[in-house]
């Protein structure tokens, strides 16, 4: 009965880093960049939504305010996502990745940092009041799930399905492959290139942001700091299940936060964090594609 | 061609002359030192996880040394309170430090607030003869550093015991669990005082877990101590990560009351019903029925619009006890402020603080617990009982 909780716990915080993961993956997979700052769009959204719902205190539908700090979390992530790419990642595009990878980095910091320092967001942690309906437990038979949890599991699935539809089913989704294939060829195309870039960043923002609201519901007390550690962790699930796939981006959170959380359960809660970065070794040493990843030969 | 080379050399030259004259007149304000104040510094966390703490630790040290000053100052000089942010991070409180002694030439320090933070600098100040005396700082190890060292505030392993009393006589309880952070020496001294004590009295621990700072996920550790069927949970952490777990260990299906140490603070402004049924020790109740307590609470109030915590009375002590020890001693000479120190034994607002052979005081704790308040999910801190040492 316990490992069934800790297994419903593990896949709780699991699908937390799917949904940061499927955000990162879906960056690298059109743009071919990690943009090591999407945990900082995590915190962006989760900020955004803790003013949301500080607005919404009053109001008589929980679903609404939800639907609100969404809406408002994935609107402003998405422009600050498309306002980092337009400001420090465009003019990088035909420098070795490597800039780009330490620009991603700086950019962070900024973002970290900057945050500190504006009034409204600020160094102290905030307490995020969450609508009276989304607190409390389900509980079936035994074992405990919050409601909340329940949220974020559906959340992620269906944000899952639909970007996976976006990307198949549509003009742009497939204008978003060509890019991802061969950016010269696809300009040769027709495609604008740009729109695309931006597109995809102020997606993957919007996801960011979306998966900060969530993040703040679980885990209701926000920092400026508080996208460093599970931006790091939804990396890791990203290179787990394969970067660039939306699929293996879901399977590697899961994967993470059930390893997370049995570790801590029946181990040690002190090796935790070391089996998780753990894992990213054994990936990269033993398949380094990634579990759905593809594995790409180079023709010579 | 070589002219060009030339003139560049020596546009280098004076542009590196012009950056270092920059840097020394940016120094220079610091070289001056007047001589009719006294200069005494606190380092606090300002921003950060405890930021409250921080900011009203330091309002009530200024309010100490806006009043001492207002009666005539010390030694015929006004107290200059200089201020610094540590963030409660021990590196930024090495900094600071370095910088109030050789910017400011301080005397005396009111700081560090955190444990972790005090244990950084104690060493050095004691090297350098700085009276340190930290309000609120309780392990144990941190008057180990030499004759320098004094604190305000009673000790971990005194908290430990009065909460492990508590819940084994006043509550009840037969067994206990324990959720502490490892990588925090105010945490894991109370966890230990708390388990010698528990164990001590009869109860039995059933399960003590841990997690590592910035952790907010804690259901893995939870859910075990949930199976484990405990009388009490005892958390000794501050009240930011607190809050994060006792909204989870009540999804996670403990019921029990959950137990803290004066890190739970200002816990009710930063949690709701999960906390309600819950006790914590701490300096001082605001609502005592003390005269000196009422007078403190009322010129807080009056200046700085809120309700002063526990640590704020503290620093306020600690404030005191530094420009009374600096009356004594006649001068700003080290060793006689530290001799001065050394004879303190008055009572203040958080208690009748005299020091023992390690400079710790012998004072009591008061245990108060967290009631459902009149407004919803906004818990009500009621007074519960004294404890004495």
């Amino acid at each position: 009965m316990v490992f069934l909780q800790q297994l419903v716990n593990g896949i709780s915080l699991g699908s937390v880093y799917s949904l940061i993961a499927i955000g990162y993956t879906m960056v690298y997979g059109i743009v071919k960049l990690i943009n090591f700052a999407h945990g900082d769009i995590l915190m962006i959204g989760a900020f955004c939504g803790y003013y949301a719902f500080l607005w919404a205190q009053g109001s008589a539908s929980p679903v609404l305010a939800v639907a609100f700090a969404f809406l408002l979390a994935m609107a402003i992530s998405a422009l600050v996502g498309v306002i980092i790419e337009k400001t420090c990642y465009k003019p990088l595009r035909n420098a070795p990745r490597i800039n780009a990878l330490i620009t991603a980095i700086g950019v962070s910091i900024v973002l970290e940092n900057g945050a500190r320092v504006i009034p409204f967001m600020g160094p102290n942690p905030r307490q995020v009041s969450i609508p009276e309906a989304f607190k409390g437990v389900f509980a079936l038979g035994g074992l405990t799930i919050s409601k909340v949890q329940v949220l974020t599991l559906a959340t992620s699935l269906v944000l899952m399905v639909v970007l996976t539809a976006f990307v198949q089913l549509t003009r742009t989704g497939k204008a978003m492959r060509a890019v991802s294939h061969d950016m010269d060829a696809a300009q040769l195309m027709g495609i604008s290139v740009n729109r695309i870039v931006s597109i995809t960043f102020a997606i993957g923002a919007a996801l960011g942001g979306a998966a900060g609201v969530l993040y703040a519901m679980n885990f209701p007390m926000i920092n400026p700091y508080m996208g460093i550690m599970p931006g790091l962790k939804a990396f890791i699930a990203a290179v787990f299940g394969g970067i660039g796939s939306i699929p293996g981006a879901m399977i590697g959170g899961l994967v993470m936060g059930v390893a997370e959380t049995l570790t801590k359960g029946f181990i040690s809660s002190k090796l935790a964090d070391a089996v998780a970065f753990g894992i990213l070794i054994v990936i990269l040493l033993v398949r380094p594609s990634g579990l759905l990843g593809k594995s790409a030969r180079e023709k010579v | 061609m070589r002219n060009e080379r030339r003139g560049f050399h020596m546009f280098k030259k004076s542009a590196v002359l012009l950056v270092i004259l920059a840097f020394v007149v940016a120094l220079l304000p610091a070289c001056s030192a007047t001589s009719n104040t006294i200069a005494i510094g606190t380092i606090m966390p300002i921003s950060g996880p405890v930021s409250t703490y921080g900011i009203q630790s330091r309002d009530a040290s200024q309010m100490a040394i806006d009043e001492i000053n207002a009666a005539g100052g010390v030694l015929g000089k006004k107290l200059q309170l200089y201020v610094e942010d540590d963030e409660a991070t021990p590196e930024k409180t090495v900094n600071a430090f370095t910088k109030l002694v050789t910017q400011h030439k301080i005397v005396a320090l009111v700081g560090g607030l955190t444990s972790p933070c005090t244990l950084a600098i104690i060493a050095d100040a004691q090297k350098r003869k700085v009276v340190l005396v930290t309000p609120s700082s309780t392990n144990d190890t941190v008057t180990d550093a030499g004759n320098f060292i004094f604190r305000a505030c009673y000790n971990d392993s005194f908290q430990g015991q009065v909460m492990a009393k508590f819940a084994y006589q006043n509550l009840g309880a037969k067994t206990a669990a324990i959720i502490f952070d490892n990588t925090n020496d105010y945490s894991k001294g109370l966890k230990d005082s708390f388990t010698a004590a528990f164990t001590a009295l009869g109860g039995t621990l059933v399960d003590t877990e841990s997690y590592a700072k910035g952790d907010t996920d804690f259901n893995a550790q939870l859910t075990k101590i949930a199976s484990n069927k405990p009388d009490v949970l005892f958390v000794p952490d501050y009240y930011s990560t607190v809050s994060l777990v006792a909204k989870q260990a009540r999804t996670a299906g403990i019921t029990v009351p959950m137990l803290g140490a004066d890190g739970w603070d200002e816990i009710a402004n930063n949690a709701g019903d999960e906390v309600d049924g819950c006790y914590y020790s701490n300096h001082y109740s605001p609502d005592a029925n003390d005269q000196q307590v009422k007078d403190f609470v009322a010129a807080y109030k009056a200046k700085y619009n809120a309700e002063p915590n526990a640590l704020a009375a503290l620093a306020y002590d600690a404030t005191y006890m530094i420009a009374d020890a600096i009356k004594l001693a006649g001068s700003t000479d080290p060793d006689a402020i530290q001799a001065a120190m050394m004879k303190t034994n008055k009572k203040f607002v958080t208690g009748q603080i005299s020091f023992n052979e390690k400079r710790n005081p012998v004072k009591s704790a008061v245990i108060l617990e967290l009631v459902k308040g009149d407004v919803a999910n906004k818990p009500k801190v009621v007074y519960n009982t004294t404890v004495n040492p």
